[in-house]
């Protein structure tokens, strides 16, 4: 059966008004080769709403300079914009004190950071960190490069026929040697939504530390640290409506205390000699050097944006558009999708019998539709499956159903081409 | 606006649902696995040389309708011709696919069917890939890439 009801009648149903988020991003009215820009990318990256546009032109405009060190208005208001977004996170995500919001360039700086500090101070020859097999490149590279540099060793929980992890295979992994578990919450190849409170308990009744990427989620579901009970959850800006070059790292506080600084500069020290360097109370022991000031008040904005928003009938929106899109792929004959798990957000990722990605993703943009094709930085969810790419039609807050038959009809075109 | 029939002509098509030379050759004197990371197409290359004249030469992998069809007219357009002229024949397509659409670019016969990617700078790299792997080849280098 293919669901046939309009946009219109879904969002009344749920009470989400989808054109009025559509108004909110300006580049939503763009045209691209001639025809209506149907953006499904947003995994990749997603587009920004007109407030945290303003966000970081106000603050050039009004705030320009340097924060935590000048005793000039300006100082003062570039500071409580920045320390004024890091709140804002800590609200976002229920962290118990902004003090436990680290700010970070993304999801891949957060990652590194925590490999780096806290991962190669405890982990010892023998140890295991324990990654699943849908990992981004992101939350696999930095854990590979502590191991070389420590002796530990990587264990890898694989997945099923429908992308989901195998929770049972990764209890028969955790052990005693297991210092940190590192895992996704939602898949950005196959967008399956891992059952994270439950990794996290099990880690923890082996005595390991969790870390959650949450890059994926982030911009889909409410996140609650404190109800997840991780130790660090990791997450982008730029996926959830902000700029690019942020991102937000939180960490159990007694954590971040303990672990030495990632890198060395200016704002994260609190007095420095030639002989010995005091460094600076968390969270600014971890943010040496200027930040991208501008970025992290766009973030601000962003994160405003979301609050502002019923972020549960936003995602039953985009549940009801990422069903419609699943039924109406699937009806396309040869179409053959990948990643079927129960629990699923904002990604279908598919192929087209006889069509490689790459072509599809050209005649797709000659018809206005963005979309990504390639291996996803997820190669080793590429290899499970024998492929090398997929179509992945990423979807946001922002997108509809009659994007979705824009979709449909150009996957018919490139059908046509390769007849 | 870029014109797709421009990028996927006939005979691309053709080619790519029919490569030629899409096979193997059993110990060849000179051979290269090229890659592009990018979206992951990867193409063997085997090359055989006899005196300085390029007997045979075929390739195997999986990639897009654009890389297929460009190793399957490369192959068809080497093959007798001297390592040299091989050579400059790579110069002279490298020269025809990275020429901005608005300037005129030799007539390469065939091989011209590729200037279409000028308009899609993103695909350039599809269609040089198994250039840059038989470059490779002939250099006795065992990996090409892209990058």
């Amino acid at each position: 059966m293919t669901p046939s009801a309009p946009s219109a009648t879904t969002d009344a149903r749920i009470g989400f008004d989808v054109q009025k988020v559509r108004r909110d991003f300006p580049i939503l009215a763009e045209r691209v080769h001639g025809k209506p820009l149907v953006y499904l990318d947003s995994a990749n990256t997603s587009q920004k709403p007109q407030a945290v546009l303003d966000a970081m032109d106000e603050y050039y405009r009004h705030a320009n300079a340097n924060i935590h060190r000048a005793t000039h208005l300006l100082s003062e208001r570039a500071t409580a914009l920045y320390e004024g977004a890091r709140a804002k996170a800590a609200t976002f995500i229920n962290a118990p004190d902004p003090k436990t919001i680290v700010l970070t360039k993304g999801t891949t700086d957060g990652i590194n950071l925590v490999a780096q500090s806290y991962g190669r101070s405890v982990l010892k020859p023998g140890d295991e960190v324990v990654l699943s097999w849908l990992e981004h490149h992101s939350n696999i590279v930095p854990w590979q490069l502590v191991c070389e540099q420590t002796g530990a060793r990587l264990r890898v929980v694989p997945i099923n026929d429908a992308g989901e992890v195998d929770i049972d295979q990764y209890a028969s992994m955790l052990s005693a040697r297991t210092r940190i578990v590192a895992i996704g919450h939602v898949s950005n190849a196959l967008g399956t939504i891992n059952p994270v409170r439950e990794i996290i308990e099990q880690a923890h009744a082996r005595g390991a530390v969790v870390l959650i990427d949450g890059a994926q989620a982030i911009p889909h579901l409410a996140v609650d640290v404190q109800a997840l009970d991780c130790d660090f959850y990791v997450f982008s800006s730029h996926k959830m409506f902000g700029p690019t070059g942020v991102g937000v790292l939180y960490g159990r506080q007694s954590l971040l205390e303990a672990m030495p600084p990632y890198q060395g500069g200016g704002d994260m020290i609190a007095s420095v000699t030639f002989e010995k360097t005091c460094y600076n109370v968390v969270p600014y022991k971890f943010e040496a050097g200027t930040p991208n000031i501008a970025g992290v008040a766009g973030f601000g904005a962003a994160v405003d944006y979301l609050m502002g928003i019923d972020r549960a009938a936003a995602l039953a929106h985009e549940d009801d558009v990422l069903a419609y899109a699943t039924t109406r792929v699937r009806e396309i004959p040869g179409a053959r999708i990948f990643g079927e798990a129960k629990h699923k957000t904002g990604v279908l990722s598919f192929l087209l019998e006889g069509v490689h990605p790459h072509d599809a993703g050209t005649i797709l943009d000659n018809e206005g539709v963005a979309v990504r094709t390639g291996q996803h930085c997820a190669q080793p969810v590429m290899d499970r499956f024998g492929i090398t790419a997929t179509i992945r039609a990423s979807l946001a807050i922002y997108n509809t159903r009659e994007e979705i038959d824009v979709l449909v009809r150009a996957l018919e075109r490139v059908r046509g081409v390769f007849a | 606006m870029s014109d797709l029939s421009d990028l996927y002509q006939e005979v691309i098509l053709d080619h790519n649902k029919r490569p030629r030379n899409f096979r193997t050759i059993a110990s060849p004197s000179h051979h290269a696995e090229g890659y592009n990371p990018l979206c992951g197409d990867r193409l063997n290359l085997y090359v055989q040389v006899d005196g300085n004249v390029i007997t045979d030469v075929a390739f195997q992998g999986s990639g897009c309708a654009i890389s297929k069809a460009s190793a399957s007219l490369m192959t068809d357009a080497v093959k007798g011709q001297t390592v040299t002229e091989a050579r400059a024949l790579f110069e002279r397509f490298h020269h025809v696919v990275t020429t901005p659409p608005d300037q005129p670019v030799e007539d390469l016969g065939k091989l011209s069917v590729l200037a279409g990617v000028r308009e899609f700078p993103v695909r350039v790299k599809c269609a040089s890939l198994a250039w840059h792997t038989l470059k490779a080849a002939l250099e006795r280098e065992q990996r090409a890439s892209t990058e």
